[in-house]
């Protein structure tokens, strides 16, 4: 039996990490390159932790699905980044930050785990600044900041609409230079398709060669996830179409508990779906709705150009329903209120599915000019998108999926329940509770792979500095790599008639519709029963065309597909159990009388770990029971 | 709409390609011209034929995974955007479209549209990075930059490393792709103290793989979808003899 522990330490909040550096193991440097350690993924976590891995002196393997590591989807990230510099003079401090994230998440978040992502937030600012990122500064030559996702005070750096780029080519370099040193080995176009275990701890990978076909065997003493979010479950989302779960998968399969998957935070302002084959969809950024103003005809079967509908007839549902807020209530919030609007009937454009996000007013009140300087890149991008020009008619937005709270559980260490293995950044069920606030995702990957795990992991290495290589010819790479076989074979050897593609459709289409913005226990159910029977049609009926030793893009895409199926029933059993609202989490039957999110604290105020028996195939929970002591526990209100 | 594709098939990198011809029907005005890819693909698998592989990811323009060359253009015969972002609007019923690999020795073909762009991240590996460890930093507000340099250094700093300027450059010149680094760095007081010897052995790197020098026609600059100027090639310039 499991028994979860987060090991968090004593003391006061504020000195519970410099205690826990005060106290931990240290790996003398003349034997740090006595010991190897795996890092999947090269995105602000895994670029992070392999650089600094690299810079103590540790031996790196670092792995990534792409062709160089600096395509990591940490790349598409837009907005900004947090940290509590307070370089405004507007009150900020690392307690507020803690405390709006803390808030934001919904009281579903940790508060140890998420006041030291507060506290390595400036650090982080100061590393990438050193790096050569280029924020954005003001005429003195200071850094520069905006306010952003609703919170009081100006505490988002920022490089235009493009800093996760810019954030994650400073990692990059950083990465390079290691390489260059021979700290860090480099292994791009991989794909980890299993994790070994030797007596129970992590020991290695078994990854596809994603050019030859060929299965590689790397040992190490550690290994460290850093593969990202699960937000492609939907099919449509703002991800890379690459962006896939399976490593984490792999990992749960093998005894690392699952936190929180239900939690998917829906993005407010994408462009919506424009035809069937539609492969994604394209975000825009949350800082147009500080000009932008969103709304729905009041008439159902309106069919005016929405610039000819006149003031009394448009509902701007936003700030009818939050007044207090208007347009910029939290993510959930809004996505949930254009969902209500839709649903009822209000949508507009070809499919009904879209609410105008509307610029007229503000180009009225401040000039084309002013607008374009703020929106300028992003406008062009929509147009070129949509072929329609946002200057002169509203553009239509819808949410989409975008990120993904829950992840593999981790203690205060970082460490998974399987001995060795690690998971950081989005890849972890991470600090952002039931909901992530704007600009607090490249801030908890950053500080994850700079500044936490490369402090933790010595806690665990200490002991393995007598362990020696580990060699890769033992029985459990050799089991390990002969289960990765059987399924490509398997998969190859179906050769049914429907295409990869068509099953994650099918799939998005179903943990959309009833695992997505809103959720009840009628569609829950059912949408359990549909995701078992397409993963029946799947192994009976998938196409998978070609042979394994060669780039094969549709056994890559069958391999994701086919663990998406597993992960989807977890999420829908973790969204069927919480039989409450909260955060992102919206429950159908726990919301108030106006329609507004209820959340139910004495029942739920815990994290749901999920352990894989796989013997039944079935999931057992395992609660992590909170507590908070530093935030009162309040309702979350926009009113 | 239907179009007819002429598209480069070619198994590995070893093996000889040739252009395959598929009359392609349905295609919506509305998709994407990788959208109209995966279509194709989905057809492919359907008939029992090996669909064409491509590299893509993001979809949105800024991971600088995707690049072909389109009816001769590298990315699309739209300036100012790659491959993903362009639109099958901007085609007509009818269209025959030529789609092909990156054409550089640098850059062999790995299948079909793949390219093997590793060359690039090895000469990012040669000192395309400023040598400071993590926890090193000193506060970010003690290295005051001006803003026009830290605007100018954001705009090279925007290249997506997708290889259209040396697929577009007739001697296969990565120096756009290079200089855009050298120019961010170079334009900060944090890049200036290594900057001699980056400069030196980044150039150097690029020598060796094989990459042209530069021949002042700017196809480069037209085509690069991030709008990456060819006065970053001025400033690596004056920066190398600087160097030295």
């Amino acid at each position: 039996m499991i028994k979860l522990d987060a090991k968090i330490p004593e003391g006061p909040i504020a000195e519970k990490w410099t205690r826990y550096k005060q106290s931990v193991n240290l790996v003398n440097p003349a034997n740090k390159k006595k010991l190897d350690i795996i890092v999947i993924g090269t995105g602000l976590a895994g670029a992070g932790a392999a650089s600094a891995l690299g810079e103590l002196g540790y031996n790196v393997k670092n792995f990534c699905f792409q062709d160089s590591p600096r395509r990591a989807h940490s790349v598409a990230a837009q907005g900004g980044i947090n940290a509590a510099k307070n370089y405004k003079n507007d009150g900020d401090s690392i307690y507020r930050l803690f405390y709006d994230m803390i808030k934001g998440g919904d009281f579903r978040a940790r508060e140890a785990n998420v006041y030291r992502a507060a506290e390595v937030s400036n650090d982080v600012i100061d590393h990438y600044t050193a790096q050569g990122v280029p924020f954005a500064r003001d005429y003195g030559g200071t850094l520069d900041n905006r306010s952003f996702g609703g919170v009081q005070v100006s505490r988002t750096f920022y490089a235009k609409g493009q800093t996760g780029q810019q954030c994650l080519l400073g990692a990059y370099s950083s990465l390079n230079r290691q390489i260059k040193l021979g700290t860090v080995k480099m292994f791009p176009r991989r794909e980890m398709l299993e994790l070994v275990l030797i007596d129970g701890k992590a020991r290695g990978i078994i990854a596809r060669n994603l050019i030859t076909g060929e299965l590689e065997r790397h040992s190490a003493h550690a290994v460290v996830l850093a593969t990202g979010g699960y937000g492609t479950i939907y099919y449509l989302s703002t991800l890379a179409v690459n962006s896939n779960a399976s490593a984490a998968w792999k990992a749960h399969r093998k005894g690392a508990l699952f936190a929180n998957p239900s939690f998917v935070q829906i993005h407010p302002t994408s462009v919506p779906q424009l035809n069937d084959y539609q492969a994604k969809l394209t975000l825009m950024s949350e800082s147009l709705r500080n000009d932008g103003r969103i709304w729905v005809p009041k008439n159902k079967d309106e069919k005016r150009h929405p610039n000819d509908i006149p003031e009394e007839e448009r509902d701007y549902f936003l700030e009818r329903r939050y007044p207090a807020f208007g347009n910029l209530v939290p993510r959930d919030v809004a996505s949930r209120a254009a969902k209500e609007r839709c649903d009822a009937g209000y949508g507009v454009g070809k499919t009904g599915l879209a609410v105008n996000l509307d610029f007229r007013d503000a180009i009225k009140k401040q000039g084309k000019k002013a607008i374009e300087s703020k929106y300028g890149n992003l406008f062009e991008m929509y147009e070129t998108i949509t072929g329609s020009d946002p200057y002169d008619e509203p553009m239509k937005i819808y949410p989409a999926g975008h990120y993904t709270m829950g992840g593999l559980w981790v203690d205060y260490e970082l460490m998974t329940t399987i001995p060795g293995l690690y998971a950081i950044g989005e890849s972890n069920f991470s600090d952002h509770g039931a909901n992530r606030l704007g600009a607090c995702s490249l801030m908890q990957a950053a500080g994850d792979g700079y500044f936490i795990l490369p402090n933790t992991i010595s806690n665990y290495l200490a002991p393995e500095i007598k362990t020696g290589k580990i060699p890769t010819d033992g029985k459990e790479f050799g089991e390990a790599e002969k289960s990765v076989t059987d399924r490509i074979n398997k998969l190859l050897s179906i050769s049914g008639k429907q295409t990869v593609t068509s099953f994650h459709k099918r799939l998005g289409r179903i943990m959309w519709d009833y695992c997505g913005m809103s959720r009840n226990s009628e569609g829950l159910t059912k949408a359990l029963k549909m995701v078992n029977e397409l993963e029946e049609e799947f192994w009976k009926d998938v196409n998978v065309p070609g042979s394994s030793d060669e780039v094969n893009q549709e056994i890559e895409k069958a391999g994701r597909v086919a663990d998406y199926f597993e992960l989807a029933k977890l999420m829908i059993t973790d969204a069927l159990h919480r039989k409450e609202s909260c955060g992102a989490h919206f429950r159908e039957e726990s919301q108030t009388p106006e329609g507004e999110a209820m959340r139910n604290d004495a029942e739920f105020a815990y994290v749901a770990a999920w352990q894989f028996n796989e013997s039944e195939k079935t999931h057992t929970l395992h609660k992590e029971m909170l507590s908070f002591v530093e935030v009162e526990m309040k309702e979350r209100s926009y009113k | 709409m239907k179009v007819r594709l002429k598209i480069w098939r070619q198994k590995n990198s070893k093996s000889k390609g040739a252009f395959a011809t598929y009359d392609f029907d349905g295609v919506s005005p509305e998709m994407s011209f990788l959208e109209m890819l995966d279509a194709l693909n989905t057809k492919l698998v359907q008939e029992g034929r090996e669909p064409v592989a491509f590299d893509h990811d993001c979809r949105e323009g800024i991971c600088g995974s995707c690049g072909m060359y389109i009816n001769g253009y590298p990315h699309s015969p739209v300036p100012g955007i790659t491959t993903c972002h362009l639109s099958m609007r901007y085609f007509n019923d009818g269209d025959t479209i030529t789609v092909e690999p990156w054409r550089a020795k640098t850059f062999p073909v790995i299948k079909d549209l793949m390219v093997d762009r590793s060359a690039f991240d090895k000469i990012q590996v040669a000192g395309g990075f400023i040598s400071v460890n993590t926890g090193a930093a000193p506060d970010s507000n003690s290295i005051p930059c001006r803003k026009k340099h830290a605007d100018e250094a954001f705009d090279s700093a925007s290249c997506i490393g997708c290889g259209a300027c040396v697929a577009a450059c007739k001697n296969a010149s990565a120096m756009l792709f290079l200089s855009a680094k050298i120019s961010q760095l170079a334009l900060l007081p944090q890049g200036r103290i290594e900057a001699k010897e980056r400069v030196r052995e980044m150039v150097s790197v690029m020598d060796e793989l094989g990459f042209g020098n530069c021949s002042n026609t700017g196809a480069c600059e037209a085509q690069c979808p991030k709008g990456i100027k060819l006065t970053n090639i001025a400033r690596l310039n004056r920066e190398y003899y600087k160097a030295f």
